[in-house]
């Protein structure tokens, strides 16, 4: 039995379509800006003062840079992967099955690929404003290059867009949300850990090293950082076309869960 | 655009939906047409919302042939949803807006535009009587509101057809002779209705043409006094409480055909009269004399009775 040719691997359209299902879930969040705009600023603020100041005392310089400086570029790619991974399981997750909100969209010409493009959409722009917030924290801080900071929004975008896909295909098979523990402690927190946020990867062993090639956020960090900090870029193109697998494979992969899941 | 009158707006033919081993709908065939109301009605399991779903386009069928409003389902599903309104069993509003906003964003899947909107969504809380509670949050509504805004919702999009997967099961007399009315005002504009129900009340009151449904089978179809001639006798006289077995045996005698379903005992006649003349002599329990209707169909096609 090999239940993954049993899916529908049909493509996926994208249609604007996808659009109405990104301004049903702007709509909801402008009534939460308030508690929504605490934690997208009180977070980083934190973790910057505390551990960019406190640590960054005894650390001094890392990779050539200030450490706060090296910290708030790496928090920046960090926080989109947080903020997308929790909106692209509990969010999605909610809307999928408890609140019903994807039958009463099926009911529509909506079909499942333009509303998880529209998820997919959403939890990206979300990723975006998380970014935004402590790209204005790190600024006040003084560790900012400069305007060109703000080209990082689109990459954190795409970012956004690679870590959305995995999401929403854990809560495509989901049964409850004790499920996602599982995708935190196994992949979002060794991400954090292994990818380049708090110290250089070269500190790690080789075969450590090798294997965070393979992550998504090793690349988001190195496209991240250098335009923060106002550094020059290497390896553009590889580490775009990464985020860019990542954000297409798991799309289409979340499309054939979901059908799966709905479409029975 | 073009409506032919004859062309009916759904056709299916050996329809066939599997679980698994279970099958849920048998090999069905039926044509609903334009501008009438079609029940589907039948007991728990029998393949009701299973059938709505395969029109919707939601659920892949495993056999036989499908169109909506002249178009294969599912491959043209995205077409004939953008026609069509579904109020489903289940509550499916969204709990993050409030009354009038649920309205405004569903019809935003549908690519009205919002100019459009705004007037549409005015006529359509006045038509669900829900005007003072525009801006209301949904889980602040009853039962009954929350079905009349989901009816509402069903009819942004000016459908030609509305499909209601038991619109009225679980809400009090009073909001179910309310939708009705709203139902019937539908009917009269000349939007079909596929509706499904075990009410036969709801049945009786609603549905033009109506299939009688159990274990994914179509029993029989046909307007409810269509069903009622060609299936029971005109009049019934049920017995409640433990039969008396003599007094059975002579009504038996009396061109009188009788079934015992649970503790009662229904007595099947063209004329009741001289029946209850007699039962009138020896009988001192609960007699109920009424005319035969859908129940007694069900009854009768499938030896089991539809109410719990
Ligand atoms: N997703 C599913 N997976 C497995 N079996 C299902 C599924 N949906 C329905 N069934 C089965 O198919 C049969 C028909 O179900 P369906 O929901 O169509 O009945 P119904 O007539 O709508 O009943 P009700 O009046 O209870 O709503 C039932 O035996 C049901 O258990
Ligand atoms: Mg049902």
């Amino acid at each position: 039995m090999k239940p993954w040719l049993d899916l529908d691997w049909r493509l996926p359209r994208l249609r604007r379509d996808a659009l109405a299902v990104w301004r049903r879930n702007f709509l909801v969040w402008q009534r939460i800006i308030g508690p929504a705009l605490v934690l997208n600023f009180g977070e980083p603020l934190i973790y910057l003062l505390g551990l960019g100041l406190g640590l960054g005392a005894f650390v001094g310089e890392v990779g050539g840079l200030p450490y706060l400086a090296f910290l708030a570029s790496g928090i920046v790619a960090s926080s989109a992967m947080v903020t997308v991974s929790y909106e692209g399981m509990y969010s999605v997750y909610t809307r999928m099955v408890p609140q019903k909100t994807y039958d009463a969209l099926l009911a529509t010409p909506l079909d499942i690929d333009d509303i998880l493009a529209g998820e997919m959409l959403w939890c990206a722009s979300k990723g975006v404003i998380s970014a935004a917030a402590i790209l204005l924290v790190a600024a006040a801080l003084g560790v900012v290059g400069g305007f060109g900071a703000l080209w990082a929004l689109p990459v954190v975008f795409l970012v956004g867009l690679a870590f959305a896909g995995p999401a929403m295909a854990m809560s495509a098979v989901a049964g409850n949300y004790d499920f996602f523990n599982y995708y935190f402690v196994l992949v979002v927190t060794p991400m954090f850990m292994l990818c380049g946020v708090f110290y250089p990867l070269d500190t790690l062993p080789a075969g450590v090293q090798s294997l965070a090639q393979w992550l998504p956020l090793t690349h988001a960090v190195a496209l991240i950082r250098p335009l923060v900090l106002g550094l020059p870029s290497s390896d553009v193109l590889l580490h775009l076309g990464v985020l860019f697998a990542y954000a297409l494979g798991f799309y289409l992969l979340a499309v054939a869960l979901v059908r799966r899941r709905l479409i029975v | 655009m073009i409506h032919n009158e004859a062309i009916p707006v759904v056709r299916a033919q050996g329809l066939r939906k599997c679980f698994g081993r279970r099958v849920a709908v048998d090999g069905i065939d039926f044509c609903i047409p334009r501008g009438l109301c079609f029940g589907f009605l039948g007991p728990n399991g029998a393949g009701k919302t299973t059938t709505l779903r395969m029109l919707m386009g939601l659920s892949p069928k495993d056999g036989g042939e499908l169109t909506v409003l002249g178009l294969p389902v599912p491959e043209r599903a995205r077409e004939t949803r953008a026609r069509v309104g579904l109020v489903p069993q289940a509550d499916t509003l969204d709990p993050d807006f409030t009354v009038a906003e649920n309205l405004r964003v569903y019809a935003g899947y549908f690519r009205i535009p919002r100019a459009a909107i705004d007037a549409r969504i005015d006529e359509l809380l006045a038509f669900a009587n829900l005007s003072d509670r525009r801006d209301a949050r949904v889980e602040t509504l009853s039962g009954g509101m929350k079905r009349r805004l989901t009816i509402a919702r069903a009819l942004v999009n000016d459908p030609e057809i509305v499909i209601l997967d038991e619109p009225t099961t679980g809400l009090d007399p009073q909001v179910r002779h309310v939708i009705w009315g709203r139902l019937a005002e539908l009917r009269a504009r000349g939007v079909t209705l596929i509706l499904t129900t075990h009410y036969m009340e709801e049945a009786e009151r609603l549905c033009d043409t109506l299939v009688v449904m159990d274990q994914g089978r179509i029993l029989d179809q046909g307007s409810p006094s269509e069903l009622v001639a060609r299936h029971v006798e005109p009049e019934v006289v049920e017995l409640r409480g433990a039969p008396d077995e003599a007094l059975l045996a002579r009504l038996g005698g009396m061109d009188a055909r009788i079934e015992r379903h649970g503790s009662s005992v229904y007595v099947y006649t063209q004329d009741a009269a001289p029946l209850l003349a007699h039962l009138g002599a020896v009988h001192g329990r609960a007699i109920l004399h009424r005319p035969s209707g859908l129940e007694d169909v069900f009854l009768r096609l499938t030896g089991r009775e539809l109410r719990e």
